[in-house]
């Protein structure tokens, strides 16, 4: 318990830096670390697969969203804008792969830690990917057919709102 | 004290740290001159809600069940991260700039 | 069945966004229009559904969608809305700001989400097609990239992301003490009847249900705009565009925030919590301020705004009554709402369309000009401020009636009070808009499109005709929705 406590005291510590810090990039990159800390903390309380997922998305995907969107509305010429970028993106790819690795070995670590879980609450037999699976495709296919309604109305967000027109520039 | 209060006392402990990171999220947005940091705190608060649902499902034994929600929830708010962005790159390409002063136009 | 209404409007979506090139831009508005309209006409060409039983639920694939008749009411008003909408829309196509089919496939999204948000049985389903709806509510207010649009988008935005981590906690919360998120088990587990968490030792601990239910509705409190959290309601519908506006004031708004509140009542809470309390106090509060804030305004949108956060806090005041009667007048109040401000809005249109202000300062004197829009306008008014016979009369009666039956006269007369107020700001409205003398710049004004006549003429009339058939809907309808 003392662990878990240290690791969700770092991850309210990073959450707090992340809105602290002046520099947007820095914030960003505080948004990516607490993302990492809260898969450590997936992961020792046994939801594995939905940990690989928030890592990807939420540590990856949304990261690239604010580093572009930062870029996008600095006032710089367009090519210092893309070598900035690309510098940026070459300094972020080494993280996740770095930080995935310790995640990995905290995670086994720290794996038989919650006797308590155990003791509580007996898995129920298959769990792991197969039950995860068929929750998500048999029990929950209401919300499937949201996800791709949403997907669409992003989509078609992105198109209108990052589509630059003539008139725009006023 | 039985394997049930024990979980509830852990749970509880979980609890106020997830309070904690959303209140850090809540006071992003609340107190940031930056259109963007206001995107960041609304990840936070994110995170603290998806923190808690895991949490929620390790207490009830639901696991794959709160596993389903979050990586739902993880796409629903991809997609609103990404449309909120375009409008903040959009006001940031009508008003020139970020700051969260210049959204005084409506009043009334 | 009921999957129908969510899986529709998706094809149509995907067949109007295929590329085939020229055809594909002008499929737009007959595609969405036409959904629209068959929407409507699939709730009221069925009568044996509203009679029938209660609940259908899909076989075959597990989709947890079911309809009973408090959702027909509410597919009903989303496809008078959405088509009330695509018609203005159309109506105002010539101007180059448009976004070609865009417009169309947000309003089609927008259904899949509020028919999603009618028809699910489950909390987290219920947040996924709220947040459908509200994203593309975000790109339909913000689609002009004007200042004010993206402005007002983003205050939604805000707000709308704090309502969500409220729901979104909730339903962590939810997870811990129940385990599972369908309206059955939750409701089960608040009446007691249920076992604990994952079927474990006793019932969860109270406070956790407590924190959840709170949270849940005040989240959606936030997205309805009730007092206090309104403040995103006049931006957003002022600055959105027109066509917009009455998308957003005429049904969204209330499907995410006032039909979902109802919904809970009736199914889930059931007037556990004192959440009766909290709705008669938050419900005249709204009423109250929406009514004072809408007697200050200069800009039309912006007081049609005020008075739609005033309305709703009618509905949410019914609710407050706990009672069967209190909830058909809430579900009545509502579809009312959407027909009457809708047309409102839909006249704002027109005005906007026309003389290029919504400054009520600036505009006069348009009756003479654009006499169909000042009609259409007068009736709608005189129903929302609750004249007889229109239909908005007879919604303010079932509300009062239900409070006083339920002891809380207090609020019962508070009502009929702030009833006068909403009948003094609207004549204010019209009075500057389509009474006294034209001024010269508005002197060649011409009355507006007939894309954009015709909603309003459609919406007026059934003002008229449901307020003049009250007795009759009052059996078939109205006591159904309140008996489920």
């Amino acid at each position: 318990m003392i662990l878990t406590c240290i690791v969700l005291g770092l991850m309210v510590l990073s959450g707090v830096w992340t809105v602290m810090t002046r520099s947007l990039t820095r914030s960003a990159i505080g948004l990516a670390l607490t993302s990492l800390i809260l898969t450590v903390l997936m992961f020792q309380l046994g939801a594995t697969m939905a940990a690989v997922f928030e890592l990807s998305v939420c540590a990856g995907l949304i990261t690239v969203v604010f580093i572009s969107a930062i870029s996008m509305t600095k006032a710089l010429s367009h090519d210092a804008l893309l070598q900035k970028t690309r510098d940026r993106l070459k300094r972020y790819w080494y993280l996740p792969a770095i930080l995935l690795v310790v995640a990995a070995a905290l995670a086994f670590v720290l794996a038989p830690r919650p006797a308590l879980a155990a003791a509580l609450a007996p898995a129920p037999a298959g769990e792991g990917f197969d039950a995860l699976k068929s929750s998500l495709w048999k029990d929950r296919q209401t919300d499937i057919i949201g996800q791709i309604a949403i997907i669409f109305a992003g989509v078609t967000g992105v198109i209108v709102l990052f589509k630059e027109r003539k008139g725009d520039k006023e | 004290m039985s394997a049930a209060d024990a979980a509830l006392e852990a749970f509880k402990t979980y609890w106020i740290f997830v309070i904690l990171l959303a209140l850090a999220g809540i006071y992003c947005i609340v107190a940031t001159r930056n259109l963007i940091r206001v995107l960041i705190g609304m990840e936070l608060m994110t995170k603290s809600a998806t923190l808690l649902i895991i949490v929620g499902g390790w207490l009830s034994g639901r696991m794959a069940l709160a596993q389903a929600l979050v990586i739902n929830l993880i796409v629903v708010e991809v997609v609103v991260v990404a449309v909120a962005a375009g409008i903040v790159v959009s006001l940031f390409r009508k008003n020139g700039s970020l700051d969260t002063r210049e959204l005084r136009n409506l009043k009334g | 069945m009921p999957l129908v209404f969510v899986l529709v409007p998706l094809i149509a979506l995907l067949a109007i966004n295929l590329p085939l090139g020229s055809l594909g831009k002008r499929l737009g508005f007959p595609v969405a229009a036409l959904l629209a309209f068959l929407q409507i006409g699939a709730v009221l060409a069925f009568p044996a559904a509203w009679s029938g039983p209660s609940a259908t639920t899909v076989g075959g694939l597990k989709l947890e969608f079911a309809a009973d008749r408090l959702s027909l009411l509410l597919l009903l008003t989303i496809g008078i809305a959405a088509l009330a909408s695509t018609c203005v829309a159309r109506g105002l196509e010539a101007k180059p700001e448009r976004g070609g089919t865009k417009f169309y496939d947000l309003v089609l999204l927008a259904m899949i989400g509020m028919n999603g948000v009618s028809l699910v049985t489950d909390f987290f389903s219920l947040y996924v097609f709220i947040e459908v709806t509200a994203v593309a509510s975000y790109v339909l207010i913000s689609m002009d990239k004007a200042k004010e649009g993206l402005e007002g988008a983003f205050k939604y935005l805000i707000l709308s992301a704090i309502a969500t981590l409220m729901m979104l906690t909730s339903i962590g919360l939810l997870m811990a003490g129940v385990g599972d998120t369908s309206f059955a088990a939750v409701a089960a587990a608040v009446h007691g009847a249920g076992g604990g968490p994952g079927g474990g030792p006793g019932g969860g601990p109270a406070w956790i249900l407590l924190i959840a239910a709170g949270l849940f509705v005040a989240g959606l409190c936030v997205k309805g705009g009730l007092v206090p959290f309104h403040a995103w309601v006049p931006d957003a519908y002022s600055a959105a565009p027109a066509p917009a506006s009455v998308l957003l004031a005429g049904i969204v708004t209330k499907t995410t925030g006032v039909y979902t509140l109802i919904r809970l009542s009736l199914s889930v809470f059931a007037g556990a919590f004192h959440l009766d309390w909290v709705f008669l106090v938050l419900g005249i509060a709204t009423v109250l301020v929406g009514a004072l804030a809408a007697l200050w305004q200069k800009d039309m949108k912006r007081m049609l705004a005020y008075s739609s956060v005033s309305q709703v806090g009618y509905i949410v005041l019914a609710l407050g009554a706990a009672s069967p009667l209190g909830m058909a007048a809430a579900a009545f109040h509502l579809f009312n709402h959407a027909m009457f401000k809708g047309q409102l809005f839909v006249n704002a249109a027109a005005v906007e369309a026309q003389t290029g202000t919504r400054d009520m300062e600036s505009l006069g004197g348009l009756g003479s000009s654009m006499p169909v829009t000042s009609w259409t306008s007068v009736v709608a008014f005189l129903s929302a401020a609750g004249i007889p016979p229109l239909s908005g009369f007879w919604s303010k009666l079932l509300i009062v009636l239900a409070l006083w039956q339920a002891g809380h006269q207090g609020f019962a007369v508070a009502a009929i009070l702030a009833s006068i107020l909403t009948l003094a700001y609207f004549l204010m409205l019209q009075r500057k808009v389509f009474f006294g003398k034209a001024s010269e710049a508005l002197a060649s004004i011409k009355e507006a499109s007939p894309w954009i006549v015709a909603p309003a003429v459609a919406l007026a009339l059934a003002t008229v005709a449901i307020g003049a058939l009250f007795p009759l809907l009052w059996n078939t309808i109205l006591v159904q929705v309140a008996r489920l």
